[in-house]
């Protein structure tokens, strides 16, 4: 333990136990625990608010679907075109379809999803709350005896955990129609052929597996942006901070968390 | 004084910020239906003292009874069946500005008392909205409302759940002259037709003087005075004098 101050970063006179920015990293992991423990005694217990978990899912949900149907598209699409001279050297376009369906189903709609979200879903969150948390917006509610954690927090990380799953699948189900443009512009292959072959290779682990993650990531991204937003301070810096780190903190724990479910996840395949 | 007639009552409140002491013994007891003003400069710790007084801050140490109970010491529960009695008015209105006039006041009422009817709850932000003077501004955004209007809603949604103490912070900063006398009027109105406790943080002697029946000067965490508008200004203290002479500089 660091106990001279004077050879300490940041305030003068605080002491900390390694250095400042380690210390708030491990303090804000404390935090973060403590934040998602509270969801999970809030979300689960009466009073509900349905009303707004239906409104923030159609704030997450529908709203992003323009977004995402074009960023799935082409993703389907140029991941076809590109892969289409490496398999022809082999003479084998033909497993164009298995190959695409594995690589959107089990990594591609769950990532370019979940990344897509933070950035549009995350940051909205992040900046929402934490502008009505300077402008004691938040501070109101609780003095007026409601509960701001469960109007504000809980029904959005529930809406980002439900809604991801749902737009996953339409990510896959768009990025499939992409990657079909393409197949069937140079073999010009039916569709029936098409998803006959793509969804020959998927089994039901892929599907479970992709599902899983989009409930991961739902669940990151609503903590990640929540999180900032209710802890946001210093004015409209802090909004814009909150905005910022709320992508940034879900985006590196998407990653993170890409990497551990495929590793569990190729345990059983 | 019957002890039961003592609505707050903080003794050797303290309350720092790191290394920063903002409040530095703070002693008061407020009677039922007593409005009383707390004046100070900026940064002085009034804001802080009606936070903790309505459990958003908790302090260092020292005790804090409101109604009876100690704020900093009962549950969450307890807390939250506190605040029911008590209405906050924030500074800034604190307004929620994704919901209109008329969601801000139900936002409360709906969520405390679930047993009201449709036809109920909308009873009751009329009346709080024609208490208020402003029945025409029900379906307005927040966005779309005046400075005085928004501090008027903003009273109105603690209004709405029959408070019996009342918190005002800063309620006539940044108004026009004009619009600080008509709130000053309603924080009067509201004690008589609500018979709330109040205490009235503020910078404005013209609202001290005309809401309080006891004001208050914060001074270096403490309260320097304590007593009616009068016994408090006549004094040769430099730091009570300079209030008292740039609020009433035109009246002298």
């Amino acid at each position: 333990m660091k106990v001279d101050p004077e050879k300490s970063e940041g305030l003068p006179g605080i002491k900390y136990f390694i250095s400042e920015k380690t210390d708030l990293f491990f303090l804000t992991l404390y935090n973060v625990h403590k934040f998602i423990i509270r969801f999970f005694k809030v979300a689960f217990s009466p009073p509900f608010e349905f009303k707004e978990i239906i409104n923030q899912c159609y704030q997450v949900g529908y709203r992003s679907l323009g977004l995402i149907s074009l960023t799935g598209f082409i993703t389907g699409f140029v991941f076809t075109k590109q892969s289409r001279p490496s398999l022809s050297t082999f003479g084998a376009s033909s497993w164009l379809p298995s190959l695409i369906s594995i690589a959107i189903i089990r990594a591609l709609a769950p990532l370019v999803t979940a990344l897509i979200a933070a950035g549009k879903v995350g940051s909205n969150m992040g900046a929402e709350l934490g502008s009505m948390k300077v402008t004691e917006q938040i501070d109101a509610m609780e003095v007026s005896a409601t509960n701001p954690f469960k109007f504000l927090v809980s029904t959005r990380i529930l809406a980002t955990t439900l809604m991801l799953p749902v737009l996953v699948t339409y990510t896959g189900f768009v990025g499939m129609m992409g990657s079909y443009l393409n197949v069937h512009q140079n073999e010009q292959t039916s569709i029936t052929a098409f998803f006959k072959s793509a969804f020959s290779t998927i089994t039901f682990l892929d599907i479970f597996s992709s599902l899983l993650k989009s409930v991961v990531y739902g669940f990151t991204i609503g903590v990640a942006g929540c999180y900032q937003g209710y802890n946001a301070q210093n004015g409209t810096q802090g909004v814009g901070r909150a905005a910022n780190m709320a992508v940034v903190l879900a985006m590196f724990m998407i990653f993170i968390e890409e990497m551990l479910i495929v590793q569990v996840i190729n345990e059983f395949r | 004084m019957d002890i039961n007639d003592v609505i707050i009552s903080i003794k050797n409140l303290k309350k720092s910020f790191g290394t920063l002491s903002v409040l530095n013994g703070i002693d008061i007891e407020i009677e039922k239906g007593e409005n009383i003003a707390v004046l100070g400069r900026s940064g002085s710790g009034k804001s802080v003292l009606i936070k903790i007084i309505s459990g958003l801050l908790k302090p260092d140490s020292g005790t804090v009874k409101v109604l009876g109970r100690e704020v900093d010491k009962i549950s969450d529960a307890e807390l939250q069946k506190l605040r029911l009695k008590i209405g906050f008015s924030f500074q800034s209105s604190a307004l929620y500005d994704s919901m209109s006039v008329k969601q801000n006041l139900e936002f409360p009422l709906v969520r405390n008392l679930r047993n009201l009817s449709r036809k109920e709850v909308n009873a009751a932000i009329e009346e709080v909205l024609s208490d208020v003077g402003l029945s025409q501004t029900i379906n307005q955004m927040p966005s779309e409302l005046s400075g005085g209007q928004k501090k008027r809603i903003g009273i109105a949604r603690t209004l709405i759940l029959k408070p019996e103490i009342m918190l005002y912070d800063e309620p006539t900063s940044g108004l026009d002259p004009i619009t600080s006398i008509e709130i000053n009027k309603l924080i009067v109105q509201v004690r008589e037709q609500y018979n709330t406790t109040a205490i009235i943080i503020t910078h404005d002697l013209v609202c001290a003087k005309e809401t309080a029946d006891r004001v208050a000067m914060l001074l270096d965490g403490k309260f320097l005075m304590q007593g009616s508008f009068e016994e408090v200004f006549n004094t040769d203290n430099e730091n009570v004098r300079t209030f008292y002479d740039y609020n009433f500089i035109n009246a002298k």
